[in-house]
């Protein structure tokens, strides 16, 4: 396990043989790529995609964090840096986090997973990346009028009234990415009902699945709230009619519900198939059934339901009523139990287990103990009385952004790697794998731990200008955010590398079970020559114990 | 962490001040969720570590009756979970809950948000701009309107934030404990300039604050100002004994029956709607004449009118001198 982890031991003297036909090389072109309704070509467009707005939402946050560094903020004026961090969220949040896992690994490998040739709606699944990527060319357009300066969030009045910014544009790219995430969860729901080869009843579907399918309810029940509440600012903005702004007889506090009934939801369509990732990783690299499978399903659905009732605890100082306070913060407590149960559920599953240290495995490590921190970190904010504290302070931004960046992004470059060899039919460089895993924990934490303090000592969010007494901290945070930032660049390298360069993966490589694994790497254009069936739990590690080293 | 060291010696803050009467209560439930998080982290942390090294691939520990599920287990860190969370769900409450309630001694002062500057007046009429001086031990409640968009009201060393709405006033109170400048921010992002919407709360003790009142310009008190507008604007031709409209004095906090039946308790929402839109909450017995003052009147004369439409009834009633 030193350079090249996987299938040393397996034969693969694939290159020399004629080569097999697969779901890359079957046609070729642009035009086959952008016809393309293989639900795996579309994963590797929604791929391309998401890493290109990430890096867009990433440069924003880089100049964020220079600007950071003095108290005056010397780089860009105030304007400027309520653009960046505006379009660093609207980019994160629905051009990078919500479609990372569902579009790309879901996309790619839910098909595979349960045994069936391809999602139940091939051209809506191609349908919905090129709206996806309109809402996005959408969004960058609104760039170059402007820019938007309300923050993802929108709150009005501001935004309805009062910013000169082009929030209209902005609007109508997220209006239009929602129908993006509406059609690919509905692509789930029917697949995950309907698409199941023989045997492959509910309970012997991999965690992923259980994750997914919770995801997809979720996108489809929430973006729609969105997506009209989105119509109804831009509506306010061009015609005064009335719904958010006092001054025409609107509630500002109704938009904040609206939003928040989207927007809590849509953190668990982040974190869920985050969770649904680990649970492959940590099976697989702990050679074990995952502990409390059913516990662990369940506490995916619980999550899904619960996440609908616990928006007012974005607004337990924003003038909500007192005791609808009480019941949110105690539904918030209520909703961080099944996610506690599940990082219980990981660890126990390593006890006795054969664990392995690569690549995807580092990730899972990582996400465990971010996630842990981010969701502890939440119980602070959901209680009350700290709330009335640590509201809109940088102590919110370092929470979300363990549950999103620890949390989510950790689990999604973890899944990434794991489907690496699946994905593209290379291994990547374990070592440098290894490598930057190590250089985005580093860096992440030095990036936000310092926040919690900050938040803590009053900083408040969206702050270009800030008491200098705070800079030390904020000077630590751009020296991790520097690390992340190498670390992020790292993989996007060597894995272009090696989908080119790179050793010929074997099918399996890592030794799991799991019906994706079964198939060739890369996969025939129809995932399996003989439609699988299916006679086994899953996560049945009992009798390839160790089997790859 | 291990800068956190030098960054002591160097005398930079890693703590906030603790400056009111709810802040050490705020503290305490912060170091006790604190507390779990570390035995929490310790847990996750070192279970990980412990099974990582125990059970890596190669090593021979012992790996017979390996347990895939256990209901007793489950249910046994479900249940554990759920109570601790509960117990900090409760531990929440009670300062969340002060800070709703004012004691009956609290001074009202009336604050108004506008893009991008925190305009304060005093009773007695005093105005400051992203500034406040108050007595220390001297409960303060604070009258929250914005002129624009949502601004927030923070106080770090006062563990205190509430939200400051268009058309609609927030109350929230504080007891400083300890003199000092602190910072006052703006917790709402509102626009442009929101960093810099900032400014002090100047806690003062005693001898002090009189010395600060004795230099400042003497100014009319609010509710004489309110006087004032309400003869200027001729709210006094209809607002009088015998008059077209209802009688003003002993209003705030009195039931008002409307004339479509409601009932509703006069609050400082309710007499602001009332001097901007007359028509939405008709008193029973009165026709609709009475013109709106939408735009004539900035928020903080209309805090002005509402101080002395309160000052009308402790006057008559005599419950108790100013």
């Amino acid at each position: 396990m030193t350079t090249i982890a996987a299938g040393a031991r397996l034969p693969v003297a694939r290159r020399s043989v004629v080569e097999r036909e697969h779901y890359l090389n079957e046609s070729v072109g642009v035009r086959s790529w952008l016809l393309t309704t293989d639900h795996k070509r579309i994963g590797i467009l929604f791929l391309i995609a998401i890493t290109f707005f990430f890096v867009a939402g990433g440069i924003a946050a880089l100049l964020m964090r220079i600007n950071l560094l003095t108290p005056n903020g010397y780089i860009v004026d105030p304007e400027t840096y309520n653009r960046l961090f505006s379009m660093h969220g609207i980019m994160m949040v629905w051009f990078f986090l919500i479609p990372s896992i569902p579009a790309v690994l879901g996309n790619f490998v839910v098909p595979m997973m349960i045994g069936a040739r391809d999602l139940a709606f091939p051209r809506l699944n191609l349908l919905s990346w090129y709206i996806f990527v309109l809402g996005g060319l959408f969004t960058l357009a609104d760039v170059v009028m402007g820019g938007v300066d309300t923050g993802w969030t929108f709150y009005t009045p501001f935004s309805s009234t009062y910013s000169n910014s082009a929030v209209v544009l902005a609007i109508v790219g997220v209006f239009i990415s929602g129908f993006s995430s509406i059609l690919t969860g509905l692509n789930f729901i029917v697949t995950i009902h309907k698409m199941r080869a023989p045997g492959m009843t509910w309970f012997r579907l991999p965690l992923f699945i259980w994750s997914m399918y919770t995801t997809a309810v979720i996108l489809v029940l929430a973006s729609p709230v969105i997506a009209i509440t989105l119509v109804l600012v831009a509506l306010e903005r061009l015609f005064h009619i009335g719904i958010f702004d006092p001054r025409f007889g609107g509630d500002p506090l109704l938009f904040q519900h609206l939003f928040w009934f989207y927007s809590h939801p849509a953190v668990y369509i982040m974190v869920l198939p985050a969770m649904g990732v680990v649970s492959e990783l940590v099976a697989c690299f702990s050679r074990k059934r995952v502990f409390g499978y059913k516990f662990v399903a369940f506490a995916s659905i619980s999550i899904g339901v619960l996440g609908f009732l616990v928006w007012g605890h974005h607004m337990f100082v924003s003038g909500q009523a007192i005791y609808a306070s009480v019941v949110f913060s105690f539904l918030s407590y209520v909703v961080a139990v099944p996610s506690a149960i599940k990082v219980f559920n990981w660890t126990m599953t390593m006890r006795k287990g054969h664990v392995h240290f690569a690549t995807p495995m580092l990730y899972a490590y990582g996400f465990i103990g971010l996630f842990t921190i981010g969701g502890l970190t939440g119980l602070f904010l959901a209680a009350l009385g700290l709330d009335a504290h640590v509201h809109d302070t940088y102590f919110v931004i370092a929470h979300f952004h363990f549950i999103m960046v620890g949390g989510s992004v950790m689990a999604y470059l973890g899944g990434i790697h794991y489907w690496w060899p699946k994905i593209s039919g290379k291994l990547y460089p374990e070592m440098w794998g290894r490598i930057s895993a190590v250089l985005i924990f580093a860096g992440f934490n030095l990036t936000f731990l310092p926040q919690f303090i900050l938040g803590y000592l009053g900083m408040p969010r969206r702050f270009p200008h800030y008491p200098p007494e705070f800079q030390a901290l904020n000077v630590m945070s751009t020296a991790g955010a520097s690390i992340l930032g190498l670390g992020y660049l790292l993989p996007l390298l060597y894995l272009a590398w090696s989908a080119r360069y790179a050793q010929n993966a074997p099918p399996n490589p890592w030794g799991a079970t799991g019906l994706e694994w079964q198939t060739e790497s890369p996969p025939p254009t129809h995932n399996f020559e003989v439609t699988p069936v299916v006679t086994e739990e899953p996560y049945d590690y009992g009798e390839i114990e160790g089997a790859y080293a | 962490m291990v800068a956190v060291i030098p960054m002591v010696a160097a005398g930079i803050p890693l703590f906030p001040p603790s400056a009111s009467s709810v802040s050490w209560r705020v503290d305490r439930l912060f170091f006790g969720l604190c507390a779990f998080s570390v035995i929490v982290v310790g847990i996750v942390f070192f279970g990980n570590l412990y099974f990582a090294i125990r059970y890596r691939n190669g090593s021979h520990a012992d790996r017979s009756n390996q347990i895939h599920d256990s209901t007793p287990i489950e249910w046994t860190w479900t249940i554990i979970t759920a109570i601790v969370f509960f117990g900090y769900f409760v531990w929440g409450l009670q300062p969340y809950f002060d800070d709703f309630r004012p004691p009956a001694d609290a001074m009202n002062i009336y604050v108004v948000g506008r893009q991008w500057m925190w305009k304060i007046e005093h009773p007695d009429g005093r105005r400051e701009i992203n500034q406040l001086h108050v007595p220390v031990g001297q409960s303060i409640q604070l009258n929250l309107i914005s002129q624009d968009v949502i601004h927030s009201f923070g106080v770090p060393a006062f563990r205190l934030k509430r939200d400051v709405l268009p058309g609609r006033y927030e109350t929230v109170w504080f007891r400083p404990t300890k003199p000092g400048t602190y910072h006052l921010f703006c917790d709402q992002y509102c626009g442009a300039f929101h960093s810099d919407m900032a400014g002090q709360i100047v806690v003062m003790d005693g001898a002090r604050y009189q010395q600060w009142l004795s230099q400042v310009r003497t100014s009319t008190p609010m509710a004489r100002e309110g006087s004032e507008l309400f003869r200027r604007h001729g709210c006094v031709e209809c607002h009088k004994p015998g008059g077209r409209g209802p009688e003003l004095s002993g209003l705030p906090g009195r039931l008002v029956h409307l004339s479509d039946g409601s009932v509703l308790i006069a609050d400082d929402d309710y007499i602001r709607e009332s001097i901007l839109a007359p028509g939405t909450k008709l008193v029973a017995g009165y026709p609709p004449i009475m013109p709106t003052f939408q735009g004539q009147l900035s928020e903080m004369q209309i805090s002005e009118l509402i101080a002395y439409i309160k000052s009308l009834g402790i006057e008559e009633q005599e419950v108790r001198p100013q």
